[in-house]
């Protein structure tokens, strides 16, 4: 197959879209919850393995999967928040401090979900076939279930735009993620504005990870370089801020494409150039505030 | 007379320190092959954890790093000292080891600990990816091959340089505590701000101890690297060896030097036991008392340990006016 | 020549202009007194000063030597010490660390370990806490809290001293207590500037009085003579009504 250029974007939009997904649910649990969620990918890997599972076992359609895999992640994650993180949030004796803490419980967390989902699926690859026939279109060829899960995505995209900016709690939430101790003054519940806003991470990542699946094999361990795309996109995008980590995630989608082209082993060595280079030059990202 | 007690206080604690020195020294004499590789097994994660509180302990900057620079020991070991055409002898394996950790923590520390300690945390924790992409593309590329195999040294070599390298490491770990540099570190985990207007480059010395620090992971790496014979980046640069000495070094308490020794003889030992019989659920529960721990004893066995004795203190002088009171009563 | 100045001195914090275009002066040995509403900007000049935050524009100088660009800890190295708003003690120290810090690190050139042991000593004999110097920062009562941050300040053997809102949540008593220690530090040789809403500290010690107002200068002199000013007098008294309805 002959790669041309239309070709190439184009699939680094298609990917960028997960990235851009993945990385908004990041952003959401650090903007917001303020947790580095280094279990991010986990989450994406059990959306994966779950829809593989529902898939495989249950004859699932993957799309409708969605409805089971989502919510299944939203409640975990508004758990585990609420559960640890709130508490830790009141023992802490400083923000510093908070923030080291939950850095290592989320570390913690990458080792326990993994374990588990080897001791219940097992630690090979998996996969599973679902629309995947090839799509012609602007002289390129690609599967359909990619496109459709960039269509999700961008559905996702703008469900989200207005779910912040025109509901009330999306108001809320940005509030929060402004300034956490003010908007519990203003009448914010913030005991579960956060914790939501972690387990709305979480069912990202799960959204993720099912559309993930569609296209590609899964196993047990491949949530790591999830995570890690996601923190450069995260950090590309602005710390903090929801858009940025959207339009950063297409940004590095395209970039990774290109280096895919050229090398394929070098695209994630080349993310953390692009990592450096920002860290040194711009450290608040492209639509940075803090 | 305060003085005197502390000091000979001192003394029965470095001579315990010398005892259990000789008896390590020692024990190749007298111990079967497999326990001086346990041993020597202890004595590696002792060294990480207690590099990784080097660190981490006063300055809060929780590094996920150890894995990291465990694997580039590891490699330099595999590229140096490789079978059948070492390059160079193995005492200048490790040092070469201590070296290039040393130059790359520096980078990272001087690029990362410039900016607010998220960035550093997530660079740390890619660190390991990273680096072991970097060394599995030049295996495939430029080498051709994946895994490379080192020169195997015997049982007792391994553990020597174990220990020399474990007694270096408490020293630095000892003296930095106790030196006006390690009062710095403290007061950049107290307040960075206060700190730096109170004349602390905290830049500097931020970075050069997570430099000091990588060394130590460096040199077990590499000293690892001739037991286990044969490397490949999966296993060089492995997230659990950055899990193990944070779980080590938090469950025993940073407070102390000796808390992360604890920690690592603990879950050392643990894991040896529980890898056989329980491959997987182990991991899960060390990932529990992980979180167990940082919710509920943040200070770890050796912060327990002053509330343990005011608490007895408080019991026996309980019992003392319990008693007082009897007698009063029966006059 | 002034200890300190500072020209057309400006800090914007996205499209915010928190400090605009101010030309200050302390005299060497001088109490200096900076005051103005909430949000004035006073705290964010003390922050340029202290290279806290950088400069937008303008240049400070302390003795004669421009201070742009540098850390810090460097500043305070040359001999510039602050005290902060909300208190920022090393909280996994005791008292005597916390000051020890700043007598080891606070000084241009290495400083033997006893000879800081003193420095310190001294330091916290001056605020009088030296009953204290084993306790736990936060065991510590506000008022103390703020001695040990004096003291820690002391410690790095400053010619001139930043003090930023000492008397915040102090009673009349405590409030006493701390202009006198303010006269006696001055009374050592240190210049102080200090930030302050509690004017009778401003009345009681100050020589000099600079007043921010939306991060502009609007009036200097005398304390009798700011106390005053139509100026100052509309600003706060504005805020006053403003707050009243």
């Amino acid at each position: 197959m002959i790669e041309s250029l239309p070709s190439i974007i184009i699939g680094g939009i298609l990917m960028g879209s997960i990235y851009a997904l993945i990385a908004m649910g990041l952003s959401l649990q650090y903007g917001v919850a303020r947790v580095i969620n280094l279990a991010h990918g986990e989450f994406i890997m059990i959306g994966a393995m779950l829809t593989w599972m529902l898939s495989t076992s249950f004859g699932v359609n993957p799309l409708l999967s969605v409805a089971i895999v989502g919510p299944f992640l939203l409640v975990i994650g508004f758990i585990l928040h609420r559960t640890l993180f709130t508490s830790l949030r009141t023992k802490a004796p400083s923000q510093g401090a908070f923030e080291g803490s939950s850095l290592l419980i989320a570390f913690g967390f990458i080792f326990i979900f993994q374990n588990i989902a080897i001791l219940i699926w097992g630690g090979d690859v998996k996969a599973y076939s679902y629309l995947n026939f090839p799509v012609r279109f602007l002289g390129t060829t690609f599967a359909a279930n990619r496109l459709v899960a960039f269509a999700f995505v961008i559905a996702i995209g703008v469900a989200f735009f207005f779910f912040l900016t025109r509901t009330r709690l999306g108001k809320a939430i940005r509030a929060a993620a402004q300034d956490p101790a003010t908007a519990g003054l203003m009448g914010v519940n913030i005991n579960w504005v956060l914790p939501l806003c972690f387990g709305l991470g979480a069912f990202l990542a799960g959204l993720a990870g099912v559309l993930l699946s569609m296209s590609r094999a899964i196993s047990a361990t491949m949530g790591l370089s999830y995570t890690i795309i996601a923190l450069i996109v995260v950090a590309l995008g602005g710390l903090g801020s929801i858009p940025g980590s959207f339009i950063g995630g297409f940004i590095l989608g395209i970039i990774g494409s290109i280096v895919s082209f050229w090398q394929p082993a070098l695209s994630m060595i080349v993310f953390y150039g692009i990592f450096l280079i920002l860290l040194l030059v711009r450290p608040t990202g492209i639509l940075g505030k803090k | 007379m305060d003085i005197t007690v502390f000091k000979s206080k001192k003394l029965v604690v470095v001579g315990l320190v010398l005892l259990i020195l000789i008896w390590l020294a020692t024990s190749p004499l007298y111990a079967s092959s497999s326990n001086i590789r346990l041993l020597s097994t202890i004595l590696m994660y002792i060294i990480l954890a207690v590099s990784w509180a080097m660190f981490s302990g006063p300055t809060g900057y929780m590094s996920l790093a150890p894995a990291a620079f465990f694997g580039v020991g590891i490699y330099t070991a595999a590229f140096l000292y490789a079978r059948g055409s070492p390059l160079l002898p193995l005492p200048a394996v490790i040092v070469a080891a201590c070296a290039i950790s040393f130059v790359i923590a520096l980078l990272v520390g001087l690029v990362t600990l410039r900016l607010k300690g998220i960035y550093f945390a997530i660079f740390s924790f890619g660190l390991i990816v990273l680096l072991g992409l970097i060394v599995q593309y030049w295996e495939n590329q430029i080498i051709g091959r994946r895994g490379q195999h080192v020169v195997a040294e015997g049982t007792e070599t391994v553990f020597y340089v174990m220990l020399a390298i474990l007694v270096a490491t408490l020293l630095v770990a000892y003296f930095l505590r106790r030196s006006r540099w390690g009062m710095a570190m403290l007061s950049i985990g107290g307040n960075e701000e206060a700190a730096t207007h109170m004349g602390v480059n905290t830049t500097m010395v931020k970075v050069f101890t997570f430099a000091i620090s990588a060394t130590f992971m460096g040199a077990v790496g590499a000293i690892m690297a001739t037991r286990w014979i044969y490397v490949d980046p999966s296993t060089a640069f492995n997230p659990m060896y950055s899990f193990m000495p944070v779980l080590m070094a938090v469950f025993g308490g940073m407070g102390q030097l000796y808390g992360p020794v604890l920690g690592a003889a603990v879950f050392a030992y643990l894991e040896r036991i529980l890898r056989r019989e329980f491959p997987a659920y182990y991991m899960i529960v060390f990932g529990v008392i992980l979180i167990i721990v940082v919710l509920f004893l943040p200070g770890g066995l050796v912060g327990l340990i002053p509330k343990l004795r005011d608490r007895l203190r408080g019991v026996i002088a309980k019992l003392r006016k319990g008693g007082q009171t009897e007698q009063h009563a029966n006059t | 020549m002034p200890i300190l100045e500072g020209q057309g001195v400006t800090k914007n914090f996205g499209g915010l202009a928190a400090v605009s275009n101010v030309d200050f002066h302390v005299g060497q040995g001088e109490i200096a007194g900076l005051i103005g509403p909430n949000g004035a900007g006073k705290t964010t000049l003390f922050n340029l000063i202290s290279a806290a935050h950088p400069l937008s524009s303008g240049v400070i100088r302390f003795k004669g030597q421009k201070l742009n660009g540098l850390k810090p800890h460097q500043i305070c190295r040359m001999g510039v010490a602050r005290t902060f708003q909300e208190i920022k003690l090393f909280g996994n120290m005791p008292v005597f660390q916390n000051v020890l810090v700043g007598a080891f690190f606070g000084t241009p050139t290495r400083i033997s370990a006893a000879d800081a042991a003193r420095e310190a000593n001294q330091a916290l004999e001056f605020v009088g806490m030296s009953a204290m110097t084993a306790t736990l920062v936060q065991d510590l009562t506000l008022v103390n809290q703020k001695r040990v941050e004096v003291a820690r300040a002391l410690a790095t053997r400053p010619e001139l001293l930043l003090l930023d809102e000492m008397m915040a949540g102090l009673n009349t008593a405590e409030v006493s207590e701390a202009m006198e220690l303010v006269t006696k530090i001055r009374d050592k040789g240190i210049t102080i500037f200090m930030v302050e809403h509690v004017m009778k500290a401003i009345m009681g010690i100050c020589e000099r009085v600079m007043v921010l107002h939306h991060g502009e200068k609007i009036a200097e002199g005398t304390p009798q003579e700011i106390v005053t000013n139509k100026e100052v007098i509309e600003i706060y008294l504005g805020e006053e009504t403003r707050a009243a309805s």
